[in-house]
């Protein structure tokens, strides 16, 4: 599985459209601008093979060894070996797999557990789309490629300004992350019962920690922030009430609600060039807001 | 039995999730208000699990050195440190705020 890469077919021409940002965020996100504005791609291309493969392994080394931590925390949460490794080798998108363990370790059902990782996941279909265009892939390999479509591989593909460094990023970064993933699952998941009590080596601050690098840089305006702040209240206020997993989905509906709530904002006299969510602001001047 | 249920579920749901996106015709999701959605979806989820892994214990919310640990690993992105750096951190500051008795 792991060997089966998707090998770019030579005689695309270079020059495909530069991403509008790098960034698995700016992936998801796109600024208010069209997708795709013309740009500088044939500015001489620092992006060199040896330049690409070195990004992508960098990340891909990086993020794969951090699937030992995985590894740990699913086995701590009481997996066995095989279910820990079933989850990096099939559903490969780390969020997600944190999230499942974390729900089931925590007494949730089975259903409420599969729903929080797949809306978790759900942000790699916005990933595909951008990448479906830069890509270009035969169908034949579409489905291979498709389960390498997650935050990393994303983030260093969209950094690529030709054709082939985004496939070849795209590439490298999957093929090192999916192996390193694999392995340090397998790893982590052995090492657990080594180590034994897993909380008295801290290794349950992992999955948090986790999540809280993933979030870190996509809170950038108050809108995101706002968000997260509802999703904070929402989450801890509920988990004494509803059952395990319940309180998370309902927490993933601070999105819709600050969107809502700043539609409200927008429509309600105030100038569109205002991003505000909070009301926090609403007292000052508009030119104040940006 | 129920755990491999939750696995084969979250596994066909998110591979589903990562092919739709290279498959439908890209003006599909194009629309600026799902496109938006899509994007604070994830912080909302990631910030609720990130606090409820932090201070959850069962249906308890509890202070301990969990806490400390992310703390540290927010310091640790601030500080701009790598993915790795930032796991490492969490899980040294833990367990030496446990070693010490927190």
């Amino acid at each position: 599985m792991a060997e089966q890469t998707a090998p770019a077919p030579p005689g695309t021409p270079p020059g495909a459209p530069p991403g509008d940002g790098p960034g698995p965020t700016a992936a998801a996100a796109p600024p208010h601008g069209p997708a795709h504005r013309p740009g500088p791609a044939e500015a001489a291309a620092p992006g060199s093979d040896a330049a690409v493969v070195r990004d992508a392994l960098g990340v891909g080394v990086a993020v794969g060894l951090s699937g030992f931590a995985f590894g740990v925390t699913s086995a701590g949460a009481g997996l066995s070996v095989l279910q820990t490794c079933a989850l990096s080798l099939l559903v490969f998108t780390g969020a997600s797999q944190f999230a499942l363990v974390g729900a089931l370790a925590a007494g949730g059902n089975p259903l409420t557990a599969a729903a929080g990782a797949f809306f978790l996941g759900v942000r790699n279909a916005f990933y595909g789309l951008r990448l479906s265009q830069l890509l270009a892939l035969p169908r034949s390999v579409t489905p291979l490629a498709a389960h390498w479509v997650i935050d990393e591989t994303t983030a260093v593909a969209l950094a690529q300004r030709s054709r082939r460094g985004v496939r070849l990023g795209f590439t490298v970064t999957g093929l090192t992350l999916y192996v390193l993933w694999n392995l340090t699952t397998l790893l982590g998941a052995l090492g657990a019962e080594a180590l034994g009590d897993t909380g008295a080596w801290g290794l349950d601050a992992a999955g948090p920690a986790v999540f809280l690098a993933l979030l870190a840089p996509m809170l950038r305006t108050a809108t995101e922030r706002a968000v997260a702040a509802l999703a904070v209240l929402l989450g801890l206020g509920l988990l004494p009430v509803l059952p395990a997993g319940v309180p998370v989905l309902v927490a993933g509906l601070a999105a819709p609600a600050v969107l809502w709530l700043k539609g409200r904002a927008l429509g309600s006299g105030r100038p569109p060039a205002s991003g505000r969510a909070d009301g926090a602001t609403s007292a000052t001047t508009p030119e104040e807001d940006r | 039995m129920s755990v491999w249920i939750a696995i084969a579920l979250t596994a066909a749901g998110c591979y589903l999730a990562k092919l739709v996106g290279l498959l439908v015709p890209a003006h599909t999701l194009e629309r600026p208000s799902v496109q938006r959605l899509a994007a604070l979806l994830p912080v909302a989820l990631l910030a609720s699990l990130t606090a409820q892994q932090t201070f959850g214990d069962g249906h308890a919310l509890v202070l301990d050195a969990r806490a400390a640990g992310v703390a540290a690993a927010g310091l640790a992105l601030v500080l701009r440190a790598p993915f790795l750096v930032v796991v490492g951190v969490a899980v040294a500051v833990t367990a030496g705020v446990r070693a010490l008795g927190g």
